[in-house]
């Protein structure tokens, strides 16, 4: 390793004396060419061997196969599918699925991990004990045996469909799922759905300028009112321009042997949404409390110290100082719940890996589809780990 | 001014029962209300947890076939060398505890706790015999006898590194046989802990060399080097481990020339290994940060060049520092290897399936099954990441 460039001492070089061998330019260029030439010709022989076995056995390299029709039916999909549409689409219902689950996993993760996070630091002996309890659990096991937990052991075995478990409110839970109530969007609703984005921004706007305006001038301005108002009045006006009924909730019944209505959550969605949700929850919660735990008493104490109350101590000392630490761990949790994910193909639902997994399959085409399925992986992680340097840079602590 | 006496500074008395309860558990109304219900709710779920551990749930699929969930399909008649094997990594872990204490001597402990548990399986089958429990003990007591020697001053720890390196050797053939005098073993009928366990050391071990150069690949001042290995590190934290193992165990034999055949074990090694090395380097890097420039200083100032730098006094100290975040990389590698069931290894979880599937009457017992097995993963890695926060504690790393 070479030690890095702001050492103190100096090279000494000695100029002609020094034979080329020890060189240290020469020896640095020597080594680079070699092993780029041995990297690239290794690489270079890897891709001519599978390019030669992929036309000796028939396997097509090309992507020209994503058109043709996939024959092969998806269990759940956002987008409408049929057998007869393209892999294209097919794989394309895959990523879909592999964001719906993500995104919700990481709505849900971030919330109970915050909660069981803060709970392991409460005064109360008890709930400490049980947040603890609850992240030993998780991080201790493999989430594959906890998702089997989950998908063979109690969604498998719930009930049917006639002999629901109703949840306390219009919640049913059997065999084929989770049937929640949901709302549906009337002729009038995306009048309020615009009108309440609107106040949503401008709420973050206000929010925003307020706060400028405070850090410039010193006046007090009440922000977090404003924003709060802005926002109220976006959904107010939503309501009352909608004619008052933006939405109807649809409630799932029992309808024949069926339920109707409502949002339905296939057991292998509900499975893997509450494993990866649970399981990375445990994480964020360690992420939480190591975070929290950073902040130095004394910050707290000068901070008592000049009179802040409570809350303000909390908001003005804390959390700003606990958030720059949480933030990056946080974000790389949320990485691994989007790769865990495609532990799916375990459970059978249909995201990214395992309708990856039925095309090379069905298409016979295992190097580009592998290659593709690889990339949307990646390309989700570099340009989360490229946001998380740019904001990394923006709140690090400027060392003086 | 009058000095204090011993009376004056005597510590307070240790809080009674009352005090601590009003401190921890009521100290104010909402913090009682809470205790109530929690409490409560905590009773009332360990009272059903523990009914339905002894009376409710049937442990038939987990007691009827142990050795299947500890060695596969690994002959009866020769367990003995899976026996060996247990004895010598006992023994040598006991070692390992006379000469560095710390760290090994909490390992050790746990080693044993498990080694106890495992004599002591409440299980009828008649192929876990007496002799199996005897030897379960004694490889425990192989423990302190390790120790015993370990402590003696001729044994020093560059000795023991050599031991360790040889003996893991000296398992891998004694597990697989050689020509002639012990019968081969093929792999593909190694199963359950023994696998697991095949798999998380291997990988890591394998991992190790691997992800050092990697990670003063990564730190390299050459910008051909420092491409490659970043790039490499990164692409393989971008993506799924399942699709690591996919591509090593599915895609890459089939670009092989036919008469060529890998070994299945090996083949997922592969990728376990590659996926981990990617981990490791990352490990290390943080390492190799917290050395202070005045090393590389200091170094350069008596002459050493930049090859000695690294050997003798980066790496050495790096390494030391690390070690902990390896024994957290091993945890979650063991149990990762999960994944290992996808490309049809019989490890640990996919015993537990296969036993399900072999049985019509098992189908009902799912959750006893996948219960288990989360149990055995939990006591392994919780015991190991306790002994490494112990001794993390004890040297104060991570305290202010």
């Amino acid at each position: 390793m070479d030690p890095p460039k702001f050492s103190a001492v100096q090279e000494v070089r000695i100029g002609k004396e020094s034979p080329l061998w020890r060189d240290e330019r020469i020896i640095s260029i020597a080594l680079q060419t070699v092993s780029a030439v041995v990297i690239i010709g290794v690489l270079v022989w890897v891709v001519t061997n599978i390019v030669n076995a992929a036309e000796q056995r028939g396997l097509g390299l090309g992507f020209n196969f994503m058109d043709s029709a996939a024959g092969f039916s998806i269990s759940e999909s956002v987008i409408p599918f049929s057998p007869s549409d393209s892999f294209a689409r097919a794989l394309l219902v895959g990523v879909l699925n592999t964001l719906r689950v993500s995104l919700v996993g990481i709505v849900f993760a971030t919330i109970l991990g915050f909660i069981v996070g803060i709970a392991q630091l409460s005064t109360n002996w008890l709930v400490s004990r049980i947040a603890l309890a609850f992240v030993e659990l998780h991080r201790n096991i493999p989430l594959l045996v906890l998702l089997f937990l989950w998908y063979r052991g109690i969604f498998t075995r719930l009930p049917s469909v006639r002999a629901s478990i109703q949840w306390p409110g219009p919640v049913f839970i059997n065999q084929r799922g989770l049937y929640l109530t949901w709302p549906i969007f009337t002729d009038t609703g995306w009048i309020f759905i615009t009108l309440a984005l609107v106040g949503i921004v401008a709420a973050a706007l206000a929010w925003i300028l307020l706060r400028r305006i405070r850090e410039v001038s010193g006046r007090t301005t009440n922000f977090v009112g404003v924003s709060l108002g802005i926002f109220v009045l976006g959904l107010v006006l939503g309501w009352v321009f909608s004619g008052g009924r933006p939405f109807d909730t649809s409630i799932p019944e029992l309808q024949g042997f069926n339920f109707q209505g409502g949002i339905h959550l296939t057991p292998e969605f509900a499975a893997l949404l509450i494993g990866l949700t649970t399981y990375t929850a445990a994480f964020i919660a360690e992420v939480v409390r190591g975070g929290i735990q950073a902040i130095q008493r004394g910050q707290l104490e000068a901070a008592a110290a000049l009179g802040l109350r409570e809350s303000h101590i909390l908001n003005l000392v804390v959390i700003p100082q606990a958030m720059r630490i949480i933030i990056p761990p946080l974000i790389s949790q949320y990485l691994n719940l989007v790769k865990n994910s495609s532990l799916a193909v375990f459970l059978g639902f249909p995201e990214l890996f395992s309708i990856g997994k039925t095309v090379i399959n069905q298409a016979g085409r295992a190097i580009p589809v592998f290659i593709l399925i690889m990339a949307v992986y990646l390309i989700i992680s570099l340009v989360t780990s490229l946001l998380l340097n740019i904001y990394n840079r923006r709140v690090q602590f400027v060392e003086r | 001014m009058t000095t204090a006496t011993s009376e004056d500074i005597r510590p307070p008395e240790p809080p009674g029962l009352i005090a601590w309860l009003r401190k921890n558990l009521f100290s104010n109304w909402y913090n009682s209300i809470l205790t109530v219900i929690v409490g409560v709710l905590v009773v009332w779920a360990v009272y059903a947890g523990i009914r339905w551990v002894f009376f409710g749930a049937d442990w038939s699929p987990v007691t009827s076939r142990p050795l299947l969930y500890m060695v596969g399909q690994y002959p009866v008649g020769q367990i003995w060398r899976i026996g060996l094997s247990l004895a010598l990594v006992s023994f040598l872990f006991g070692v390992s505890w006379g000469v560095w204490g710390g760290m090994m001597r909490a390992f050790s402990l746990s080693l044993a706790f498990i080694l106890v548990l495992l004599a002591l399986l409440p299980t009828e089958s008649a192929q876990y015999t007496m002799e199996i429990r005897v030897f379960m003990v004694s490889a425990a007591l192989l423990i302190f006898l390790g120790y015993s020697i370990g402590k003696q001053s001729w044994i020093s720890s560059r000795i023991t590194l050599l031991i360790w390196l040889l003996s893991l050797i000296v398992i891998l053939v004694l597990l697989r046989g050689f020509g002639g005098v012990l019968p081969v073993i093929p792999t593909n009928i190694w199963g359950g802990l023994l696998l697991t366990m095949v798999l998380a050391i291997g990988g890591i071990v394998l991992s190790f060399p691997i992800g050092v150069l990697l990670a003063l690949g990564r730190r390299s001042k050459l910008p051909v080097i420092s491409f490659f290995s970043s790039a490499f590190i990164e692409i393989v934290r971008g993506v799924p481990l399942i699709g690591i193992l996919f591509m090593s165990s599915i895609i890459f034999p089939l670009f092989l020339p036919a008469e060529v055949r890998i070994d299945r074990l090996v083949r997922a090694l592969m990728g376990i290994t590659l996926f981990s090395a990617a981990y490791m380097a990352e490990n290390v890097r943080g390492g190799l940060q917290a050395i202070p420039l005045g090393q590389f200083d200091a170094a350069r100032a008596i002459g050493l060049n930049n090859y000695y730098t690294t050997v003798l006094i980066v790496l050495p100290q790096a390494l030391r520092k690390v070690i902990p975040s390896i024994v957290g990389q091993f945890i979650a590698l063991f149990k990762d290897t999960t994944l290992a069931a996808g490309v049809g290894l019989l490890e640990l979880l996919s015993v537990g399936q296969s036993i399900l599937q072999a049985n019509p009457n098992f189908f009902s017992l799912q959750m006893e099954v996948y219960i288990f097995i989360a149990a055995v993963f939990w006591v392994f890695s919780y015991s190991l990441s306790f002994a490494s926060r112990r001794v993390e504690a004890a040297l104060g790393v991570g305290k202010r």
